[in-house]
């Protein structure tokens, strides 16, 4: 299969008066890392809830792997994973308890080996036997990452994946997911606030403000394009409406 | 590139049910507390309405006639309320650890969330009434299994009826969010005096006769009384029992269903619990 590993068409997302997600279309190549940037309240959460499923759009097509999610999300669950520091696991579950009970939910074949896998590779062998809530930031942010690891995804979607870490171990993670995806192909689709992460490991961004996607490109074409130094400076720049002429002239920065 | 196998996506999963059920077995294993809890009030309830028994056994022709009526009634009405009691809770569970967005995301279908959860809630209720049940027998010389094989019609009827309930409180939990858990704990009371649990339906205004006898339950305890005073076990009543609990339990569902699918519009399951 060669199709992209997600397609969005025209997605829209309105709840009551708001409209959250305002007719976004793109599409992420396999392989690849990309990254949905934006401020508070643009619709990266939104979107990515509507990639899971979680959330039905009010209009629009969604494809993953060329499945359509609306219809069909369960076709396609098995190949994908999502990791969030907002969306908790079972706290009083110990580590192990949690990894055994997602791994069964995903049909984990041979889980005892797969789990010592996952644990060795992220280093959380020494907290198996701690209950979840009692875990630092960290901690918990290699744990769901383990969970979100668990089936082996194709496409993995995180938000904000080094949220509140401290720079060590932020690097620790970013590190290992470029170790994971280089090794299996597998595709990243990651919501971030931190430029250096964006400009690190993506090599596409999407650019959203106020429930539209104003601008993409990678991050190096992004940096030309607004005659900027780095990716804070673009988002800053997007933020405020300064779009791009490149942006203006593609009728993406008005919107 | 796959490496790690998983199984082929399916249509339900004994698997992915057991999955949830063992989540929530580790929690009870976890905690002797929550375990204690379970058997604390349908011991409590049971002790009491025990010594009640004693006293009116030679006080009342009526308790005389079957002296386990009352020991028997208040098991059975915890039957019904452990069974509610036990959907609600584990689904309340999920949404106090702010779950359901790890949940919904990994191949589980919402009717095998409400298979777990129904599994879990026959688990809590026969640890909780089960361990008063055995308490009752060195305690007041009475044991409910004496009632035989009606046991098992009673309790499959109460523990249906409790699912349905429960699985209407979990729905309206979803739908209007975690300022709507209280009705898990007091919703089924209402249905209490209708029931008939203590008394026959008989002395209910003729109006409230009507209401009664659109509930399962007052079909069941009217039962339990039939077999206790008459040793009679009246199948006209187990089989209107069967029938009303067919429709609420396929109510209970398609509700519970259907608040998820609003849920999955408006965007509660990544939010809920916050």
């Amino acid at each position: 299969m060669s199709g992209p590993v997600v397609a969005v068409r025209h997605a829209t997302k309105r709840f009551d008066d708001v409209v959250a997600v305002d007719d976004v279309s793109f599409e992420v190549a396999r392989g690849s890392t990309v990254a949905l940037l934006g401020g508070n309240g643009a619709g990266k959460t939104t979107t990515i809830a509507m990639l899971l499923g979680l959330l039905l759009p009010t209009r629009g097509e969604i494809e993953i792997f060329g499945v359509d999610m609306i219809r069909h999300r369960y076709r396609v669950l098995p190949r994908m994973n999502f990791s969030s520091p907002y969306v908790d696991l079972p706290k009083r579950l110990t580590v192990a308890e949690n990894l055994r009970v997602y791994g069964l939910l995903y049909g984990v074949r041979r889980l005892g080996a797969r789990l010592r896998e996952v644990a060795e590779a992220l280093d959380i062998g020494a907290l198996l036997k701690r209950r979840y809530g009692e875990l630092s930031s960290g901690q918990k942010t290699r744990v769901t990452l383990a969970k979100a690891l668990l089936n082996e995804p194709e496409l993995l979607l995180l938000d904000e994946p080094t949220a509140s870490l401290d720079p060590d171990t932020a690097d620790w993670v970013r590190s290992y997911l470029e170790r994971y995806r280089d090794r299996t192909g597998a595709t990243l689709l990651l919501a971030s606030h931190n430029m250096s992460e964006v400009e690190r490991m993506c090599d596409q961004v999407l650019m959203m403000r106020a429930g539209r996607l104003v601008d993409r490109g990678t991050p190096q074409e992004l940096l030309e394009r607004y005659g900027r130094k780095n990716m804070e400076e673009v988002f800053i720049d997007i933020a405020r409406e300064r779009f791009a002429p490149a942006a203006r002239a593609a009728g993406q920065g008005r919107k | 590139m796959k490496a790690v196998r998983t199984a082929a996506p399916r249509l339900g999963s004994l698997r992915r049910i057991g999955a949830l059920v063992l989540r929530h077995l580790y929690l009870l294993r976890g905690s002797w507390p929550r375990v204690l809890e379970l058997m604390y009030w349908p011991t409590v309830q049971m002790i009491l309405w025990g010594f009640i028994t004693i006293f009116l056994v030679g006080n009342s022709s009526w308790v005389a006639q079957a002296s386990g009526v009352l020991i028997s009634a208040v098991l059975l009405w915890d039957v019904l309320f452990r069974g509610q009691l036990g959907v609600s809770l584990v689904f309340l569970e999920e949404l106090w650890s702010r779950n359901l967005g790890h949940l919904f995301v990994s191949p589980l279908r919402p009717w095998e969330l409400v298979a777990a959860l129904v599994t879990m809630s026959l688990i809590r209720t026969l640890i909780g009434v089960g361990g008063a049940a055995l308490v009752a027998i060195p305690l007041f010389d009475y044991s409910i299994f004496d009632i035989g094989l009606p046991l098992i019609a009673f309790f499959v009827n109460l523990i249906v009826m409790g699912w349905s309930i429960g699985l209407l409180v979990s729905g309206l939990v979803l739908r209007h969010g975690l300022g709507a858990e209280g009705l898990a704990w007091f919703v089924v009371f209402a249905l209490q005096p209708v029931t008939g649990v203590y008394y026959p339906i008989d002395i209910l205004p003729v109006w409230l006769q009507k209401v009664a006898f659109f509930l399962p339950s007052s079909h069941v305890f009217t039962g339990m009384r039939a077999v206790l005073f008459e040793q009679v076990f009246r199948v006209d009543l187990l089989v209107t029992a069967v029938a009303l609990n067919v429709v609420y339990l396929a109510l209970g569902i398609v509700i519970f269903l259907y608040y998820f699918r609003v849920a999955r519009i408006r965007g509660q399951l990544l939010h809920i619990g916050e």
